[in-house]
């Protein structure tokens, strides 16, 4: 039995360090075909990714991507692509501003509060997704890209002068939130880490607690697996599949605030954009497992820190996003090649060593005889 | 590995039989011989030639053809579009292709009408479509996996007719089987198979179905008869005027189910035969709560259950063995203790509150594949690495676990080796003895027939007739199963029982040909046929 496992564990680690290989072979040659030294460029990004203010940089960067892949995964584990995460971080994170910059109460209620509408928010958006789906029929990657252009065009509607946003310079941002308000940091030297690491790691831990040792979480994962079999088991796939839209809904709410509570502190026409899809790249690069995300985001904000040093070398920057584009396509194909290997070669095993003890067995019996 | 020292030799213009149990590693040979699978070491030669296939193409170039069990045919193109579908160079699209296929067809007496679409075939002309596509491809050689298996007694007589015709013009037929009889029937040669090895090449003159039986599994034939009655009169299943209609591809609506009322008691088991496609399948799904029923109702255990969700009639006592184990029983990717805890997630001893129980399940799965004599090396490999027959008992012990009042078991033994199918009618016969109630469907008839205590025909939704199983015969379930015969099936002269041969007048307009299938039923039987087509685990042992 510790074979299967061993071998498990063994495809499990060798499907992304295959793909990880592939993609630097691959980037070592398009930085070769630039007339460039790719390992010059290998060893800028590493020296300058491991300085301790990029290390701090870069958590501080992976903890929303890492809250938009688990926010992804959920979707995933059920066969449902939540493609709108984008959209749900941005508007729960606009009206968890504005009722942040609203109100003064003491930090240990309004924290929770805003975290608190931020989640109810972003699961009203993907919600919608998931009732047009059970309902209509519709389908959910068409719905999530529709609700991200109506949240974009719904906060720069209100996002103006005189509406919810105040003008500061060239930019409009919602009132700040009170300092009582502000999340704590981690102090490190020589920058702080950023508290909501916690609200990524508590996210993570109940994203494994819930999927894997809940009644809740294995009709999840049987739906994913096959609906024709959860639905024959008894699960509600249409109950599920609400569910669990609502529950990435929740996760993608909490994406916008780390920015909000620990860097910004209001929701401006400069508050980032994107996190959404970082976070369906992340949830492919990390399997959809917890400390696979987890890398996978840490990797991510490692690329964004070391490519903008690479220009200072006269490298191309854009040579990251091939990087980061080719990483996520190994990675998926490096994957699916493994399942597929893995599933044919335990078929295979599981032949053989049934074969070996039936032998046994008549050997046996003819001995006795 | 799956095979080894295999030798056989199949002469030229002969049907030769290759028999085996599931797994025995019948497929893997046909694979090897239509060049789908290299053989690591021996030989195959074709007409004393020595020959060597790396693709099927291969061995489609030295007159070797294959009709495969699943149907591969494209449903929205005719018969001949279908027949000249990749084989365009041989004779064109249309009208040499057309004679040739005429040719063929009368020459084998195919009866191939080359204008219908496939889609409007029922099963044995489907077959027939396949053998059609082979010889058209100019085979010599055919090689047939299970064709029986899909067919009822009468279209079984008319393939072998058929087998016979290809036989006297000199062509050589290659018939895989696991049904004893039939083999009997047919075959010139037979070659048994055990374990991934030829054990035994017979004559069927010279050998009997139960000496057949005990080559293939080293042991004595199984027979599904029960003995002693244990009906009784608490009725633990009551169905009433059950309907239930569903929208076809051409949006009318029709009803799929219609009056469906019975009643099964403690400790009997009720068998409901039918060709596929009759509304069986729709029949278990609506007793297990998956469909929304148009009226009607069900009543289990005195208590009304027809509002009641799937997950509650499972917890209520309902124990489900599903017709396609693989998209309704299964996680194919999940392991074996994630498969038993499957249908049954918030019962003992699978989880405690809102919170799985992992040890609890892991052991449990232990205890099932020990008692239930899953062949498994562990319970961490997935479902989909477990032969067909494993797989199956796996289900059936989980369902078993949870000591159903009511088992409904959909073809409980499709696919299942002799040995298993022994196992699983023990098994019924034993819980049925403590007071199981059963809902048998099931397309083998000699299983219907020997378990049963009570037996009802399906037809187009309907249950037509009913039977004695003690009485009846399977040639009797056969005509009622086409709708040729309805009402008590009995032996009372030549009425209902004997239709076979002579379908009586009323009946003849729901019999448009000779092999007695109306066309509407065969659609439908053809389409749960493939449709059960799922990512095949259960070849690779």
């Amino acid at each position: 039995m510790k074979k299967f496992d061993k071998d498990r564990m063994v495809l499990a680690i060798g499907a992304p360090l295959l793909a990880l290989v592939a993609a630097l072979v691959i980037t070592s040659g398009v930085i070769g075909v630039t007339g460039k030294d790719p390992f010059h460029a290998f060893y800028v990004m590493l020296d300058f990714g491991i300085k301790s203010d990029s290390q701090v940089w870069i958590i501080n960067k992976a903890i929303p991507y890492y809250l938009a892949a688990v926010a992804v995964a959920i979707g995933f584990r059920m066969n449902l692509f939540n493609i709108g995460v984008d959209g749900q971080y941005r508007i729960a994170a606009f009206c968890a501003a504005v009722l942040g910059g609203a109100l003064t109460l003491p930090g240990f209620i309004q924290i929770p509060l805003i975290l608190l509408v931020a989640m109810l928010v972003g699961a009203v958006w993907s919600g919608i997704a998931g009732l047009l789906k059970t309902t209509r029929g519709v389908s959910e990657v068409v719905t999530t890209i529709m609700l991200n252009f109506i949240a974009a065009s719904t906060i720069g509607y209100f996002l103006q002068d005189g509406r919810l946003a105040v003008k500061d310079g060239n930019l409009f941002h919602t009132p700040d939130i009170p300092a009582s308000s502000h999340f704590f940091t981690i102090p490190t030297t020589p920058d702080p880490i950023d508290g909501t690491l916690i609200l990524a790691v508590v996210t993570g831990a109940a994203y494994w607690f819930v999927l894997g040792r809940t009644r809740f979480g294995f009709d999840l994962r049987a739906v994913g697996r096959s609906e024709s079999a959860a639905s024959a088991s008894g699960v509600s796939v249409k109950r599920m599949v609400v569910t669990s839209m609502v529950l990435s809904g929740l996760v993608a709410g909490l994406v916008g605030m780390p920015t909000l509570l620990n860097k910004s502190f209001n929701y401006g026409t400069d508050f980032p954009a994107g996190i959404g899809f970082t976070g369906i790249a992340i949830a492919l690069l990390g399997r959809n497992h917890p400390v696979g995300m987890a890398l996978g985001a840490l990797l991510w904000g490692f690329l964004e820190r070391t490519g903008t040093q690479l220009e200072f070398e006269e490298y191309a920057q854009e040579i990251v996003g091939v990087m980061q584009g080719v990483i996520v396509l190994c990675v998926v194909i490096a994957y699916e090649v493994v399942r597929r290997y893995g599933l044919r070669m335990q078929q295979r095993q599981v032949g053989e060593q049934l074969a070996k003890q039936a032998r046994k067995r008549e050997k046996k019996a003819e001995v006795s005889a | 590995m799956a095979n080894h020292d295999i030798d056989i030799t199949v002469r030229r213009g002969t049907v030769h039989a290759l028999v085996g149990e599931n797994g025995a590693g019948k497929s893997t040979l046909m694979k090897i011989l239509y060049g789908m699978q290299k053989p690591d070491e021996g030989t195959i030669a074709v007409g004393g030639e020595q020959v060597s296939f790396s693709t099927p193409g291969d061995a489609i170039a030295r007159g070797i053809g294959m009709v495969h069990q699943h149907f591969m045919l494209a449903d929205n193109l005719t018969v001949l579009e279908n027949t000249v579908l990749g084989a365009e160079g041989l004779y064109g699209i249309s009208g040499r292709a057309r004679d040739r296929i005429m040719e063929l067809s009368d020459a084998y007496r195919l009866g191939i009408r080359p204008d219908v679409l496939v889609e409007e075939l029922g099963v044995a002309d489907r077959q027939r479509v396949e053998i059609l596509k082979v010889l058209y491809r100019g085979a010599r050689t055919l090689i047939l996996d299970e064709p029986t298996a899909v067919l009822v007694p009468q279209e079984v007589d008319a393939l072998f007719e058929n087998l016979r015709e290809l036989k006297a013009e000199g062509l050589t037929v290659l018939f895989i089987s696991h049904k004893l009889g039939e083999v009997l029937s047919v075959a010139d040669d037979i070659t048994v198979i055990r374990r991934g090895t030829t054990v035994a090449s017979v004559k069927p003159a010279e050998t009997s179905p139960k000496q057949l039986a005990e080559l293939m599994v080293g042991s004595e034939l199984p027979s599904p008869e029960t003995r002693e009655s244990t009906v009784t009169s608490t009725p633990v299943l009551r169905v009433k005027d059950l309907r239930l209609t569903a929208t076809d591809t051409d949006g009318a609506e029709r009803a799929v189910l219609d009056g469906i009322a019975f009643t099964i008691h403690k400790g009997e088991v009720l068998g409901v035969a039918g060709v596929e496609g009759n509304g069986q399948a729709e029949l278990v799904e609506a007793v297990m709560g998956m469909r929304e029923l148009e009226s009607g109702s069900v009543t289990l255990d005195a208590e009304d259950i027809t509002a009641l969700s799937t997950r509650a009639r499972r917890e209520g006592g309902i124990g489900y063995i599903p017709e396609d184990r693989h998209r309704h029983g299964l996680l194919l990717e999940g392991t074996l203790w994630e498969n038993r805890i499957l249908g049954h997630v918030t019962e003992h001893p699978n989880s405690k509150g809102q919170l799985l129980d992992l040890r609890g399940a892991r052991n449990d799965t232990q205890r099932i594949v020990h008692e239930y004599d899953v062949r498994t090396p562990g319970i961490e490999v997935t479902a989909a690495s477990l032969s067909g027959g494993n797989q199956q008992k796996l289900i059936f012990g989980r369902e078993m676990s949870h000591h159903p009042k009511l088992l409904i078991a959909a073809h409980p033994t499709r696919g299942v080796d002799v040995g298993a199918q022994a196992q699983i009618w023990d098994q019924i016969r034993a819980a049925r003895r403590e007071g199981l109630a059963v809902l048998l469907i099931s397309a083998d008839l000699d299983e219907l027939i020997g378990l049963s205590d009570t037996l009802r025909v399906m037809y187009r939704g309907r249950l037509v007739a009913d039977a004695d199983p003690a009485t009846v015969t399977p040639e009797e379930l056969g005509s009622a199963m086409t709708g040729a015969a309805s009402g008590h099936l009995d032996h009372g002269g030549d009425g209902a029982g004997a239709a076979q041969d002579a379908p009586r007048p009323a009946a003849e307009a729901a019999v448009p040909r000779q092999d007695a299938i109306p066309d509407g039923l065969r659609k439908a039987s053809a389409d749960a046929s493939e449709g059960s087509d799922a990512p095949e685990g259960g070849d690779a042992r």
